[in-house]
């Protein structure tokens, strides 16, 4: 088997897994009972996981909320800031096109209740443009929010300029960092951002425990009410083996990344440069240096997305696809096979956006099964093209 | 296999499809594209001078259930004649193929209409008025009102 969809999640580091074992099975104790030692070493353990998460981010631990997956962070980060009283005048947020749908998405309510969005173009590479940011943002801006590295395209943004912009301006600056945290370093100083989304998911921690980092001094009102968890930002019982499992995976990669990244890098030149030779009808997408480390992704001509996908995955090949078709094969109606608005973004032709291809590599991922990618693709695209009416070649 | 969501039956068609290829001589070809996804398919014919169905073949390019349904569509006609090869709708494509995921069923609308479009070009390559096809159609739908789509 070829894991090659690292973005959809990493496998759990072994470390990770048996950290949270005993708080799964015997330390099951409420965080919030400090009062007798059961629910005190669910406190002290997540205390710890708080920490380990601040040394990863550069960020004090008073400035790390705990949430369940990315998209509540980013949820969060959002609406928390733009409900917040003090910006109740500041009725504009600033956004790239090519942002992750909890994102785009929870901004449609905010354009019923008057708010305006300006959401800022990307380059073919998937680069937003730092000048046009500057013109964009007004006095009542309330908050920009540029991801750090896409999932689909695998660019990464100048996130430290745009940080910077944001600064001299005075305006929240968020980034939804969950691709790229535990492969590229994320300090929050250095990237001069005021809120931050990472999940443990993607750096060998678990699913179902993810982090917001908030900028001491930043005012952000809760988006679930209840208890006083999380200070008073995400109430409700803290999931302990999750948060404890993102807490070792944070420390790992804090201390291991730089042993581990340089040879994903490598695997990724690898399959980069054995697919620019394979064929001419290959194109890739992204940028083609400022890349998530471990990240290839490309279309291909008269070949559609959901039957490459398909195909690769019956040769034991796992990996993504921008293809509207596959990734909403189960989804009501027609209505919602529409071309990834990412890719469009990029400059991708519609009808040839349901071809698109992401491979995502973790420090799991090993040489043969990079070179089983190369071995079997062409055979795949071959038989493709043979059925395909557009692709009339003959050599 | 693991069950997905798609059937036995069209990760089959979808692994081997039936009658792929183009038939250089044939006397209908019908080609049409899908505005929802940007997807393609075409149908080659050899009708015999009785009207029947001898050869088949299709090119697609499309999703799973796209070429599971040109593949299971060219089984179905295989053999038959004309008149037979219209009555077929996407719906008897979608039973034959142990059925599709909702928003897959227009990928099998794809193939009735290819077969339509060849039909239409059989026709007019015999200078006759391609809309015989729509009128045959129609008399087939009201001899079977819980057929077509
Ligand atoms: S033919 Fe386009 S989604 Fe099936």
């Amino acid at each position: 088997m070829a894991f090659l969809d690292n973005a959809a999640g990493t496998r759990p580091d072994e470390r990770v897994v048996e950290k949270m074992l005993p708080f799964i099975k015997e330390q099951y104790g409420n965080p919030s009972a400090h009062f007798y030692p059961l629910g005190r070493e669910s406190f002290e353990a997540v205390a710890l996981a708080r920490q380990q998460v601040a040394e990863f981010l550069g960020a004090k631990e008073d400035e790390i909320v705990f949430t369940s997956c990315g998209t509540e962070s980013n949820n969060l980060a959002l609406k928390g800031a733009l409900n917040h009283p003090s910006r109740k005048d500041k009725k504009h947020v600033v956004i790239s096109e090519v942002e992750h749908f909890s994102i785009q998405n929870p901004l449609i309510d905010y354009l019923n209740k008057g708010y305006e969005i300006t959401k800022l173009k990307v380059d073919e590479t998937g680069l937003i443009n730092i000048e046009e940011l500057k013109s964009v943002i007004r006095e009542d801006t309330a908050l920009v929010s540029i991801m750090f590295g896409n999932p689909e395209i695998g660019t990464m943004q100048y996130s430290d300029e745009i940080g910077k912009v944001c600064r001299e301006k005075g305006v929240l600056y968020h980034i939804d960092a969950v691709d790229g945290a535990g492969h590229v370093k994320i300090d929050v100083n250095e990237l001069n951002c005021d809120l931050l989304s990472i999940a443990a998911q993607n750096f060998y921690g678990p699913r179902g425990a993810a982090a917001l980092y908030v900028r001491e001094g930043v005012k952000l009102v809760s988006v679930l009410q209840g208890g006083h968890q999380e200070n008073g930002l995400r109430s409700g019982s803290e999931n302990v083996a999750a948060i404890v499992g993102m807490g070792e995976a944070a420390r790992i990669a804090r201390e291991e990344m730089d042993d581990y990244v340089p040879e994903m890098k490598r695997l990724q030149k690898k399959l980069w440069e054995a697919l620019s030779n394979m064929f001419d009808f290959l194109h890739f997408t992204g940028h083609p240096d400022r890349r998530l480390p471990g990240h290839v992704s490309f279309w291909i001509e008269y070949i559609e997305g959901e039957s490459l996908l398909m195909w690769l995955s019956l040769k034991g090949i796992y990996a993504a696809s921008g293809s509207a078709c596959s990734s909403n094969i189960l989804a009501e109606d027609e209505e919602d096979l529409v071309a990834s608005p990412v890719l469009t973004a990029v400059g991708v032709p519609d009808d040839v956006c349901a071809g698109s291809i992401t491979f995502t590599m973790s420090k799991y991922t090993t040489e043969e099964e990079v070179d089983k990618v190369i071995d079997e693709l062409p055979g795949i695209v071959k038989k493709l093209c043979e059925m395909s009416p557009a692709y009339n070649r003959n050599d | 296999m693991s069950k997905g969501p798609y059937s036995e039956k069209v990760m089959d068609h979808f692994m081997n499809p039936r009658n792929m290829g183009e038939i250089e001589s044939a006397n209908a070809v019908g080609e049409v594209g899908n505005p929802a996804c940007g997807d393609v398919m075409k149908i080659f014919l050899d009708i015999d001078d009785d009207g029947i169905v001898t050869e088949v073949k299709f090119k697609t390019f499309g999703c799973g259930a796209a070429i599971a349904s040109s593949s299971m569509a060219t089984e179905l006609i295989k053999g038959k004649r004309v008149e037979e090869v219209l009555a077929l709708t996407n719906q008897s494509i979608v039973e034959s193929l142990g059925g599709l995921p909702p928003a897959k069923i227009h990928c099998s609308v794809m193939a009735e209409e290819a077969i339509e479009a060849a039909l239409k070009d059989y026709y007019e390559r015999k200078g006759e008025d391609p809309s015989i096809v729509d009128k045959m159609k129609e008399n087939i739908k009201k001899d079977n009102p819980e057929g077509g789509n």
